[in-house]
């Protein structure tokens, strides 16, 4: 790959965040991903759309290499961040992925306390120097996270304890507290009620003016609300990329628009 | 389809209030499941609690001791005409035999008696009482309480080992003694205590089976037990977390892992084998030592640790580490900050339960010299304790088993107590361990 280009490239467009090559995911046999490309802005919302099944999650856990935890995983191509290929042999993903924070389509908060489990990816990077420090991150992520009033009184309990939807916010909370520069966030809203999702949405909203924000939905309407920009996944490739506005009302490939319509998926 | 299927294609399920056929069926069989589950449970109880019941019965006995207790005042003029005769044991039988005559008359016990049916009965007296003057010179010329254990027989005669009519006279016991035997216990002289020292004491020979203690062969297994932990908790944790997290998956993993299995299986006493070979026949070190013992049982307990922590481990559910690596953990902190934690509870069941094993195991003990070795002696100090020869729990049993002498056996009862009361105080300290670790909620 020509190094030169891609800095110059990088130069001129600085608002790509992600820069996804010829991406491929293998499982095995299974032929997971095939050949995407794409390109995330930074201070965006993008959202990744399709029918169950398509590889919007395992595209999404490319991006910060959780992929790596999975022993039949299989990655090709490249995919840069700020013309930095994540993939090259110098990478340690652990660094990469306190740059790229990630939220489960499951809550899976730790078995500790609610403040623990914010309070926890703060302390492995060093982000505190003092506990005043700390209770502070913590008390300001667990308001980004719209669950502050909620647990505020009870910040020792487990955070187990808590209900589906309170837990997933508690996981957004968590994400959000090692101040990643790129989220992701696979179907955040899908164990919450509407009221959670709006808020979560407004949360989404407002992180745009720091990060650049990647999030899976089944919701369409999800999608037309948050995203500036549209992927639409089937079957492993990508099918249409772009303004959120023109997916949505006026698709140029049919099959993207017999699954807005709700003929596929 | 159902037999009721209705012509529209629907299944008509008829009135709630009656079961159908399918439904009793069901119920049942689920009854006879229970009851199933009921009876074996049972049989399980029944079982334990006849094991507990022989076991109780046969080794309570071995806590009970039988002492003639007697108040003596030696003067100093009868300590120094004592010391200056020829038979010196005689002389102080002597003087217990006056003290031994007043205590009688003073009871108003009428029973006959001679120095030799004394000796028969209590042992050498003159003797025991000699050593503690000797040694405690203070006490002459005060009053001083004598506890004499009696001889084995006796204490049969009290147990019902030993009854009047079968009893032949042997130089041991005549039926005469017997007489004042119950004399004597009429007169409170002769009475049961609790037998500390089959606790605290050490192996006697093999014609004092009154005399054998476990308490050297308890601090044998002790000091067994710690090389064990010391050596197999850290070394197996640590295999299981890197075989379980870290390792790569390849032929070479594999093939250590299914040799972890197999060697769980092997028989205890080739790990006995392979100990005597390597750590006493190649590396020299001492035969009948508590350290060799508890090498060749870490080898023992390894795998069962191992299997345990490595189930417990797989136990954790993904997405905790998923969660950590989501936050930008490193593996080493995901495993240690949460899977650990998490899998505690049953690392300490395996590792209880591999201790558990290696505490009552005695075949491997065998063949490094820990069976049939005499344990007259206390480990003075700890390095003596891990290098000096001694026995061990179920090795001394198994010792004690092999006698002839019927107090022996009674003993060999005893000690499987004493062993047992160590691994429910083992399975305590788990349980109690286990709740600390647990998930606070
Ligand atoms: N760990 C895995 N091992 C093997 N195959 C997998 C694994 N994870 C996903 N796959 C396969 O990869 C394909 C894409 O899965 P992925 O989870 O990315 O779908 P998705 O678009 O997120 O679906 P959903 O909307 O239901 O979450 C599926 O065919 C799935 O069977
Ligand atoms: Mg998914």
């Amino acid at each position: 790959m020509n190094d030169m280009r891609i800095v110059k490239r990088d130069v001129d467009m600085n608002d790509i965040k992600i820069s996804a090559k010829g991406v491929q995911v293998y499982y095995g046999d299974t032929h997971a991903i095939k050949d995407v490309n794409v390109e995330i802005k930074d201070k965006t919302v993008t959202a990744f759309i399709g029918p169950s099944g398509c590889g919007k999650s395992t595209f999404l856990r490319c991006l910060n290499r959780m992929n790596d935890t999975i022993d039949i995983c299989r990655v090709e191509g490249s995919i840069q961040i700020e013309g930095e290929d994540i993939y090259d042999k110098r990478v340690d993903p652990v660094q990469l992925r306190a740059k790229v924070g990630m939220v489960f389509q499951k809550p899976n908060p730790f078995p500790k306390s609610i403040y623990d489990n914010v309070a926890y990816g703060p302390r492995i990077h060093g982000l505190a120097r003092t506990k005043a420090d700390l209770d502070e991150i913590v008390e300001k992520s667990l308001r980004r996270g719209a669950i502050w009033n909620e647990v505020k009184d009870r910040l020792h309990a487990p955070g187990t304890g808590l209900s589906g939807g309170q837990q997933q916010r508690l996981c957004i909370a968590r994400a959000v507290a090692t101040e990643p520069e790129v989220l992701l966030m696979d179907e955040p809203c899908s164990a919450l009620d509407p009221i959670a999702t709006a808020q979560v949405e407004e949360l989404i909203d407002e992180l745009r003016e720091n990060f650049s924000v990647v999030i899976v939905t089944h919701s369409m309407q999800q999608a037309a609300r948050v995203s500036q920009k549209t992927a639409f996944f089937h079957l492993g490739n990508l099918v249409e990329y772009g303004e959120t506005g023109q997916i949505f009302t006026n698709p140029q490939d049919p099959r993207t628009e017999s699954y807005i319509t709700g003929r596929i998926g | 389809m159902s037999d009721q299927s209705a012509s529209n294609g629907r299944i008509s399920h008829g009135s709630l209030m009656v079961a159908d056929p399918r439904t009793k069926k069901r119920n049942a069989s689920e009854a006879r499941f229970r009851a199933y589950g009921i009876i074996a449970i049972s049989i399980g109880v029944l079982f334990l609690a006849s094991l507990a019941f022989s076991i109780l019965r046969s080794g309570l006995p071995a806590f009970t001791q039988y002492v003639a207790e007697l108040e003596v005042t030696l003067s100093q003029e009868d300590y120094d005409a004592a010391e200056s005769k020829m038979l010196k044991t005689a002389a102080y039988t002597d003087i217990f035999i006056q003290n031994f005559s007043d205590a009688l008359d003073e009871r108003g016990v009428e029973v006959a008696y001679d120095s030799d049916a004394i000796e028969r009965i209590l042992g050498k007296v003159g003797g025991d009482i000699r050593g503690h003057y000797r040694e405690n010179l203070d006490d002459i010329g005060r009053p001083v309480t004598f506890q004499l254990q009696t001889s084995s027989r006796v204490e049969g005669y009290f147990k019902g080992r030993v009854d009047r009519e079968s009893l032949v006279d042997s130089r041991f016991l005549v039926k005469t003694d017997l007489d004042i035997i119950d004399a004597l216990t009429e007169a409170d002289i002769l009475t049961s205590r609790f037998n500390w020292a089959f606790i605290k004491g050490t192996d006697a020979g093999v014609d004092n089976p009154g005399g054998a203690g476990i308490g050297a062969a308890a601090i044998g297994s002790f000091f067994m037990m710690l090389v064990v932990l010391l050596l197999s908790l850290p070394i197996g944790v640590a295999a299981s977390i890197y075989l379980e997290e870290f390792a790569p998956q390849n032929k070479f993993t594999d093939i250590v892992e299914v040799n972890i299995s197999n060697l769980a299986a092997v028989p205890s006493i080739v790990f006995g084998i392979l100990g005597l070979s390597v750590f006493i026949q190649f590396m020299h070190m001492p035969q009948s030592a508590p350290l060799v013992g508890g090498l060749v049982l870490t080898l023992m307990t390894l795998p069962t640790i191992i299997i345990s922590t490595r189930a417990s481990l797989k136990a954790v559910p993904p997405s905790i580490r998923d969660a950590a690596l989501g936050i930008g953990a490193s593996k080493m902190q995901s495993v240690f900050h949460h899977v650990l934690p998490l899998a505690m509870p049953g690392i300490l069941t395996g590792t209880i339960i591999g201790l558990a094993q290696a505490l009552g195991e005695s075949a491997p003990l065998l063949l490094i010299g820990m069976v049939g070795f005499v344990a007259r002696e206390f480990p003075d100090g700890v390095v003596s304790g891990f290098l000096d020869p001694n026995s061990a729990m179920p090795a001394q049993i198994y010792t004690w088993a092999a006698r002839a002498d019927a107090g022996f056996y009674e003993k060999a009862w005893g000690g499987i107590i004493v062993l047992l009361a160590f691994l429910l105080t083992m399975n305590i300290i788990a349980i109690i361990l286990r709740r600390r670790f647990e998930r606070r909620w």
